[in-house]
């Protein structure tokens, strides 16, 4: 469809002799949640990494809104403006504080006045429960805290896409729910979202269509009910047999 | 809640016992620290060359005659130290970003800091100090100063800079890339991820071993004394070599020790600082 907002198209991608994606091919609509499933390797992380840019791709086309990001003039810097990312490690600048970390980008890369881009953190940190730890720095938070200020910092540039990678791999268990709430709420309020994870029952409540990827492709993909409910290829009931037990 | 406070459980013998060891521990120590220098003193100042070793470097009378003019001219070691350590922490931190980029425009730049980099590292400091300090004067050159303190003060900044660099070059690459990538999945320019993002927490890193390097550099002002400026190590050796007496090299040494303490103290301070800084969640 022309209009999905993101459109990935034949991507291969590998790294040395280690082909990672092969011959991808997905697209998501605006306002539609995808979660990409898979074992580890099957190029969940990679994926999400050619989309923001992170990765260049060997070959086949990406393309987010109207920009082509595989292009090999594509202004990436711009494209990542409107295209959020949050990583499995958190990965917050230790060395600023909350609202030190919201704020950065929103202020060099969008050229925002120091007020307003306040102005946008507190509001986006009271809206997830966080506005007593604006001031902390990130050591002095929990994993689900730093997780969760990871996700307003790329809120606040106010992207049409957000990208989740295994954001809740590196959580402790009893911390992995206030960070899905988080998401859950994202989708809901009609983000657009891409994301990979292991939490199958989020998976399944969240998601309006689910990808299962097996060796750098998308084997099967439909709605949660269909591919963990009644999945066509022998690969993905393997798989969903040894995640669900 | 976490306001309760909680007081830790501790078995009252257990305590005693505890306190008990504590006080034989500290008097153990008190008593044979002071067996020791008490010995060791006894031993050196009773043997037979212990007056010629005093007269020769611990002299009180040469100490007071040495002391007004070393002083004086360590002055001079503190400017060139000043001036050198201004230019060796901007041309360190240029070469280390020029080594590091990527850019393939600054492939004959790279070339250069490499090459620079190995032949300062690998030359005797005092070597270039010789060179450059009497070298270039030498050369009657046009619109060049001839002032030795001039060139002194530049083969130091041109061999601490090699130094320099590669600490800086050690701290930005010791910053995880995934910082990196979050600052570019965030729409920052290189150069912004550079600014904001990596170098603030590569020196904060490197803080300690730069401190190092200009301890280093407060002491090699000395080398300087060679080229004829009479900074402390030149004042204290014109009366050395005038009276044939040592002690004014022990007050050149005692002062530069003196000064490098407050710049040791600087770094604790300030490493203690940034720990309370960041445990404390304020800015």
């Amino acid at each position: 469809m022309a209009s999905d907002l993101l459109r990935v198209e034949g991507v291969h991608k590998a790294f040395g002799d280690n082909a990672v994606l092969r011959g991808m091919t997905l697209s998501v609509a605006r306002h539609e949640v995808v979660v990409l499933i898979g074992a580890s390797g099957s190029g969940k992380s990679t994926l999400l990494r050619c989309v923001n840019g992170l990765e260049a791709v060997d070959a086949g086309d990406i393309g987010v809104g109207d920009l082509d990001v595989t292009a090999d003039d594509a202004n990436l810097d711009q494209l990542r403006r409107s295209v959020g990312m949050v990583f499995q490690s958190f990965n917050l600048f230790p060395h600023m504080s909350v609202l030190g970390n919201i704020t950065l980008a929103p202020r060099k890369a969008l050229g925002l006045s120091t007020a307003e881009a306040e102005a946008r953190a507190r509001e986006l940190l009271a809206r997830f429960g966080l506005d007593a730890k604006a001031d902390e720095y990130p050591d002095r938070l929990s994993g689900g805290q730093q997780q969760r200020v990871a996700i307003v910092r790329a809120l606040a540039m106010q992207p049409e896409l957000m990208l989740f990678d295994e954001v809740t791999s590196a959580l402790d268990p009893e911390l992995v729910g206030e960070v899905l709430d988080v998401i859950r709420d994202l989708g809901q309020s009609g983000m657009t979202i891409l994301m990979a994870t292991h939490e199958m029952g989020f998976a399944r409540e969240v998601a309006h269509r689910i990808a299962f990827l097996d060796a750098g492709k998308v084997l099967e993909v439909g709605p949660p009910e269909q591919v963990l409910g009644d999945p066509q290829e022998p690969r993905t009931r393997e798989f969903l047999a040894r995640v669900l037990g | 809640m976490s306001s309760d406070v909680v007081v830790p459980y501790v078995d009252p013998e257990r305590r005693l016992r505890r306190q008990r060891r504590g006080r034989r521990n500290s008097l153990v120590a008190s008593a044979s620290t002071i067996l020791f220098f008490g010995v060791a003193t006894a031993v050196i100042t009773s043997t037979a060359g212990w007056p010629v070793v005093q007269e020769a470097f611990f002299s009180p009378e040469y100490f007071a005659l040495a002391w007004p003019s070393v002083l004086e001219a360590l002055l001079i070691n503190v400017k060139i130290f000043v001036a050198a350590e201004v230019f060796i922490l901007i041309l360190g931190m240029l070469l280390a970003l020029t080594r590091l980029s990527k850019a393939p425009a600054l492939m004959p730049l790279r070339i250069v800091g490499t090459v620079y980099t190995d032949v300062f590292r690998g030359t005797p400091t005092l070597l270039v100090v010789l060179l450059l300090g009497f070298g270039v004067p030498a050369l009657n050159l046009q619109g060049v100063p001839t002032d030795p303190l001039v060139w002194g003060t530049v083969a130091l900044v041109l061999s601490y800079t090699a130094y320099v660099a590669e600490v800086f070059r050690s701290g930005i690459a010791s910053i995880h890339p995934s910082q990196r990538a979050a600052a570019r999945s965030l729409g920052l320019t290189g150069l912004q991820t550079n600014r904001y993002v990596v170098l603030p927490q590569a020196v904060r890193r490197v803080i300690p071993p730069l401190l190092n390097d200009f301890v280093s550099l407060q002491k090699d002002t000395a080398l300087v004394s060679v080229l004829g400026p009479i900074e402390a190590l030149r004042a204290a050796q014109i009366i050395v070599y005038g009276k044939f007496n040592y002690t004014p090299y022990i007050v050149a040494a005692l002062l530069f020790i003196a000064l490098t303490i407050p710049l040791a103290r600087f770094t604790d301070w300030l490493t203690a600082r940034q720990e309370r800084e960041r445990s404390m969640g304020t800015r």
